[in-house]
């Protein structure tokens, strides 16, 4: 159980770091869904695994019962990064519409107009 | 318990939705609404300066539950200090993007920029680190709004990698809260503070994991080496007001640093004993070294500005670096100074380029008011350069007597003094490139119908400037007061139990 907790960990982390390299929006945006994922798997172990357990103390079963704090705070990150992805997909389409690539560093031009003003 | 201390992130919550959703289509009413909203929250911030001023610290408890097992707001002298900052400073850009027409070049500004204003006070007085992860992400998600604010591509460029930069930063922010949540079971930055000196040196190794993510991600927030490279692009491609307001951005990493790296990791915890100071030092040394060179090698405006901005950041990040109060003290005078210059230098390149065909430092011919924007600008680059009459000079004096220590005195006192003469040379070419050599040049004859290339500045758009640096002239007359109450400040940011204590007080019943 902790070996399949930690070794998805880890390879949703090593996958979204390759793709968060590949200068391209559309592989950076998979990277950085791909690391919240991780990063969510990651906080909801951060209360100990425990399996066929509550979140909440039972008034009438045995008072073993599993962390709830962290499972409120996987929430927290799931709402965000789904925000925050759906941002980025906005602005990396703005800035294909702008610019005629994908690339994140779209080519610099010598004179342009509207970083003038 | 008093509801002041939820006011300065309710009033612009509510407000922004208001103009988000109302007043889209009616920029005069949104402009009314903002500006009424921004005075109302430097009134409240003034009230809260008031209530800190007197050394206790207030708790917020949010639904009234005790800490650890709620958020807490909590309010001292350093997070008062801090919202008024914030206020001030979102007082005069306003007014300045209202006055050029920046509002108005593209769509809700106005919801943006309360909502912005809501993140930074959040996180000024948010009293739970997963908390401040959440004001974070508000203050954020609406500065990539504000950053793309009116288009462009270069703008949506530099935009893009803003966003993807400060999203691989939230991921390592969460890593770290878990990390911090699995070894010690509470978030609460009290808590945190309570527990973490209990843990031995041998048993500490997952909160030292901890302690230098969560420094990582505030060293993005603050622009600190190696992860400085995101502010030049950012701040010279952002709306010339959004930039000055982002000038309270950085600061929110170096007070994030201050607060859960003097409280929770600060001195005397066992487990990450010298651990943060070695490494905060010599990045904030590269990172003044950084900002110098790129001042002397700026070829455009901006990004010559921005530069000087990780400059200052480094000066402000090594007193903080030391982890002593008077260093504390030092810095939050430079951290108040460097704001205002930075804000200032923005506002007044904005008045400059707008009158020009870009902002390539060459020289082409005057524009209107040469004399005026020379003289403001001169002020702003003496400010930030740290030259006397104006606050820098003392900002930087202080910062210098802080860090007389006999292991941090070379390295310190002559990155800041190079530093400070390499800022003032590349300021010096840039002030003489755009105003000086340009009076040489012939002005291109006025229009067939007689209308001259650009409008002269009005008294409404040089207001905040002047606005800007008479806050910089008043810290400098000042410094005496405000030295004081940052020396209070300070102690009372080191008094740790008294945090402790304060915030984990037993509720009394009313």
């Amino acid at each position: 159980m902790e070996f399949l907790v930690a070794s998805a960990v880890g390879t949703m982390t090593a996958g979204g770091v390759y793709l968060l390299l590949r200068l391209r929006t559309f592989p950076v945006i998979l990277g950085l869904a791909l690391l919240s994922y991780a990063v969510n798997v990651f906080i909801f172990s951060s209360g100990r695994l425990a399996i066929d357990m509550s979140p909440i103390l039972s008034k009438y079963g045995e008072a073993s019962y599993t962390d709830p704090l962290p499972q409120a705070l996987v929430l927290t990150a799931i709402v965000i990064s789904f925000g925050m992805t759906a941002v980025l997909v906005m602005v990396s389409l703005g800035a294909f519409l702008e610019a005629d690539t994908d690339s994140i560093d779209i080519d610099q031009t010598e004179t342009d107009e509207s970083a003038a003003k | 318990m008093s509801h002041w201390i939820i006011l300065p992130v309710v009033l612009p919550a509510m407000i922004a939705p208001i103009i988000g959703f109302m007043m889209r289509h009616d920029i005069v009413l949104a402009r009314v609404t903002s500006t009424v909203g921004t005075v109302l929250l430097l009134a409240i911030s003034m009230v809260l300066l008031s209530m800190a001023m007197d050394g206790t610290t207030h708790i917020y408890r949010l639904g009234d539950w005790p800490a650890p097992f709620g958020i807490v707001l909590v309010l001292d002298r350093l997070s008062a200090l801090m919202v008024l900052l914030t206020s001030v400073l979102a007082f005069m850009v306003l007014l300045h993007a209202m006055a050029t027409g920046w509002d108005n070049r593209g769509k809700h500004f106005h919801a943006l920029f309360q909502f912005q204003l809501m993140g930074i006070c959040g996180a000024f007085l948010t009293g739970d680190i997963f908390n401040l992860f959440v004001f974070f992400e508000i203050l954020l998600i609406a500065s990539y709004g504000l950053m793309i604010h009116s288009g462009g591509r270069e703008r949506m460029r530099a935009g893009l990698q803003y966003v993807v930069m400060n999203l691989a930063g939230s991921t390592l922010f969460l890593f770290a809260l878990g990390t911090l949540y699995a070894s010690t079971g509470t978030l609460n930055i009290a808590d945190l503070a309570a527990k973490i000196p209990t843990i031995p040196a041998d048993e500490a190794g997952l909160v030292r994991v901890a302690a230098m993510l969560l420094m990582i991600v505030f060293a993005v927030k603050a622009a600190l080496f190696p992860v400085q490279f995101w502010l030049p692009a950012t701040y010279s491609n952002a709306p010339a007001p959004v930039a000055a307001l982002f000038a309270i951005m950085t600061k929110v990493g170096a007070y994030a640093i201050l607060r859960v790296h003097t409280v929770v990791f600060g001195p005397g915890v066992p487990g990450t004993e010298g651990m943060i100071d070695a490494w905060l030092f010599p990045a904030a040394i590269v990172t003044i070294a950084l900002g110098a060179f790129g001042v002397l090698g700026a070829k455009r405006l901006m990004p010559l500005i921005s530069f000087s901005v990780v400059g200052s950041m480094g000066t402000l990040l090594v007193a903080v670096a030391v982890f002593s109060p008077v260093a504390t003290t030092a810095a939050l005078y430079y951290m108040v100074h460097s704001t205002f210059a930075a804000a200032c230098l923005f506002l007044i390149a904005d008045l400059v380029v707008s009158r020009r065909s870009g902002d390539s430092l060459t020289p082409t011919f005057a524009t209107v008011q040469n004399g005026l924007f020379a003289a403001i600008f001169f002020a702003a680059a003496i400010a930030m350069a740290g030259m006397p009459p104006l606050s820098g000079f003392l900002g930087k004096l202080l910062v210098l007597d802080a860090l007389r220590g006999p292991d941090v005195i070379v390295w310190a006192w002559t990155a800041i003094l190079v530093g400070s003469l390499l800022t003032i040379v590349g300021f010096a070419r840039a002030g003489s490139a755009l105003f000086w050599k340009s009076t040489e040049i012939e002005a291109p004859l006025p229009d067939a119908d007689g209308a001259a290339p650009h409008d002269a500045a009005t008294v409404a758009q040089v207001t905040p400037v002047m606005l800007t640096l008479a806050v910089l002239v008043a810290l400098a007359v000042f410094a005496g007061p405000v030295a004081t109450y940052l020396e209070q400040t300070s102690a009372q940011l080191f008094d740790r139990s008294g945090y402790i204590s304060a915030v984990l007080a037993p509720v009394e019943e009313s």
